[in-house]
């Protein structure tokens, strides 16, 4: 996993509930099943209102977003426990959210999945950048530098190892939890 | 420490723990159902092999609920994979839509919506199932990969929702690592006035706190309040824990829990002996406030969010073109029952739609007569759609043929538990929650409706 990314960044506003970022009619869809994985996450954030968000995140008819990228407001992710939500976003491409905060599950659901990093901010970012500001993250120093302004986030911790490690399963196989894949 | 410190405690096999401990507890129930069981399914198989089994069968309770009475391919074939895995792994608790375990599932479009298409062991909605099945007891840990598995916390248990790949782990192993929650005590005193219903407490309480006021946390209610409250009434709060981003709700066990739950684990002929945890005098709690049951009054959640309250009296000008009464908070039958007693001898004025959240919803409704006419009767004759497929349906939008799903920008009361944008279907829909009462007022007058103007 790379130590740092650069990337248009994608703005939205607080209270991004998990119907927003995958709405309950695609929930018929298998993560698991790498065809349906893919389709996952060329619906991500589809259901964030037109008129709020005149630039989409998905450009019509692709599979991948250019935005590798969240920044958020208070409360993201919040609503019912899919982890479709961070699926979806992971398999658009995007390897990181940066929040002022988290629902519970979205945040657990990132780390056991590993699909991306959900980053805590200080500031409120959503009325510092815009949508499609070229940002620049570092693992390894905890910020996100947009510009020429560089923002110290809270420090991801205990979690960095599980996502690194690709998910619950591979960290708790590292760490003898359960027994290694055959 | 608190009712949930005292279980997560005993499940991790340590004397005590602190908020914010780590701790990796045993699972006594995981729950899944036909959204998130295949995915949860496909993470076991990919994680521990194809030939790999659970680690205890008689531990899983797959209640297939959401995405059943579509026409939608991919919903259909999800119920199949649930019944292979349940074959595959002997699972004795597969609530199955058909009654043929070599069958496949197929919606019949052209029977429609409203008759049952289901089979004897079909239940629906699976947080009102798991009680009524005995697969709820004071003092246990419950997993489940939905986010209102908190409703089991009514029962004095640990209950929370997880995503596929934490099933996926349980599902192999049985454990679950766990960060411990800090508690928030809600004591509640004296009891509800005529008019208010349990959904009007937690929506007042979330417009409280806000509808991020409890993430990480353990909501606990107690006080004399909560002896007033039937199993039906904690469940519809404990429910809503999750629209206050909390980890789990939880009611202390009292005499009315240990009747319910020894009634229902007899008849489902599921495990019945329990151990339940005890309130400790000494606590340490987050925020402790007191409120009094007496003083509330009718409310409703506002859209887009469960936070955004007012009182019904409040919203007499905002119009509505529809009202829908379902859900596993709201489609019980003594929410069908407070409906009809509104609706009886009087007719809705917008399109109103009910479905039961299960299966003995449907039969109990049919059962229970008022004079010569049964409930269900009674609401059909007000104009209420009432369908006998007991699901999620419309609670949570689903596929576009979903009944009373809503496919236009509509302005709709429901006595659900979630309203944000798109929730219900159309992202340009408004949603106003409010409990069973409300929605059937507001049904008659097409607007935003305080019931106690229909209950004196
Ligand atoms: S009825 Fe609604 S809230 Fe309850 S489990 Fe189904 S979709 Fe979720």
């Amino acid at each position: 996993m790379a130590k740092v990314i650069t990337s248009p960044v994608y703005v939205v506003g607080d209270n991004i509930d998990t119907d927003q970022i995958i709405p309950a009619q695609y929930l018929t869809l298998v993560p698991t099943i790498p065809e349906e994985y893919k389709k996952l996450g060329s619906y991500a954030m589809v259901g964030l209102p037109d008129e709020l968000y005149p630039t989409r995140f998905m450009a019509e008819g692709s599979t991948e977003a250019e935005y590798k990228i969240v920044i958020a407001g208070k409360n993201f992710g919040c609503g019912s426990s899919r982890e479709h939500a961070p699926i979806a976003l992971g398999a658009a491409g995007v390897e990181a959210v940066v929040a002022e905060s988290y629902a519970r599950i979205f945040f657990r659901n990132s780390v056991a999945t590993g699909e991306l990093y959900p980053y805590e901010s200080r500031e409120r970012l959503i009325d510092i950048c815009r949508t499609g500001d070229i940002a620049t993250l570092d693992f390894d120093t905890d910020t996100l530098t947009v510009g020429n302004q560089t923002f110290s986030l809270k420090p991801i911790g205990d979690v960095r190892p599980v996502i690194e490690a690709g998910g619950i399963f591979n960290y708790a196989r590292q760490s003898g939890m359960i027994p290694s894949k055959a | 420490m608190t009712l949930t410190e005292k279980i997560l405690a005993r499940a991790s096999g340590r004397p005590r723990v602190e908020p914010g401990d780590n701790v990796w507890v045993e699972t006594d129930i995981l729950l899944t159902h036909d959204v998130c069981g295949p995915g949860s399914i496909g993470v076991f198989k990919r994680e521990f092999g194809q030939d790999a089994k659970v680690w205890d069968p008689a531990k899983i309770v797959i209640i297939p609920d959401h995405y059943i009475f579509t026409s939608d391919r991919l919903s259909n074939r999800n119920v199949d994979i649930l019944r292979d895995f349940a074959k595959e792994q002997g699972l004795p608790y597969f609530y199955d839509v058909i009654d043929d375990p070599n069958g496949s599932w197929k919606f019949n479009t052209e029977a429609g919506q409203i008759k049952r298409q289901y089979g004897a062991r079909y239940q629906g909605v699976c947080h009102a199932a798991l009680p009524k099945l005995g697969h709820a007891r004071p003092g246990e840990v419950l997993f489940g990969t939905d986010s209102h598995t908190c409703m089991a916390g009514a029962f004095g248990e640990f209950a929370s929702g997880i995503g596929n790949t934490d099933a996926g782990f349980i599902l192999g192993t049985g454990k679950l690592l766990v960060k411990v929650p800090e508690t928030m005590r809600f004591y509640l005193e004296g009891e509800m006035p005529p008019g208010v219903m349990a959904k009007d407490v937690i929506l007042w309480v979330i417009g409280d706190i806000g509808f991020d006021g409890a993430t990480y946390r353990a909501m606990q209610w107690e006080g004399p309040g909560v002896n007033s409250l039937d199993m039906d009434d904690r469940m519809t709060i404990a429910n809503m824990a999750i629209e206050a981003g909390g980890k789990n709700g939880i009611f202390p066990a009292d005499k009315a829990t240990h009747t319910y739950v020894s009634e229902r684990t007899n008849l489902n002929g599921t495990k019945t002996d329990y151990n339940p945890v005890e309130l400790d005098k000494d606590q340490k709690l987050i925020f402790d406030k007191v409120y009094d049951l007496s003083k509330l009054e009718p409310t409703v959640a506002m859209h887009p969010n469960p936070g955004n309250r007012a009182l019904a009296k409040e919203l007499e000008k905002v119009k509505l073109d529809r009202a829908y009464i379902g859900s596993c908070t709201g489609g019980k039958a003594s929410d069908f029952v407070a409906f009809a007693k509104v609706v009886r001898g009087r007719h809705v004025k917008i399109d109103t739609y009910g479905v039961p959240a299960t299966s003995d919803v449907v039969q109990e409704l049919k059962a229970t007569r008022w004079d010569t006419q049964s409930v269900w009767d009674v609401l059909v004759d007000a104009g209420v759609t009432m369908t006998e497929n007991a699901s999620c349906a419309a609670c949570l939008g689903g596929p576009p043929d979903t009944f009373a799903r809503l496919n236009a920008p509509l302005t709709c009361i429901s006595a659900t538990n979630r309203n944000f944008p798109g929730r219900m279907g159309s992202k340009e829909a408004k949603v106003y929650l409010a409990s069973p009462y409300t929605v059937a007022a507001s049904a008659l007058t097409g607007h935003v409706t305080d019931p106690r103007e229909f209950l004196s």
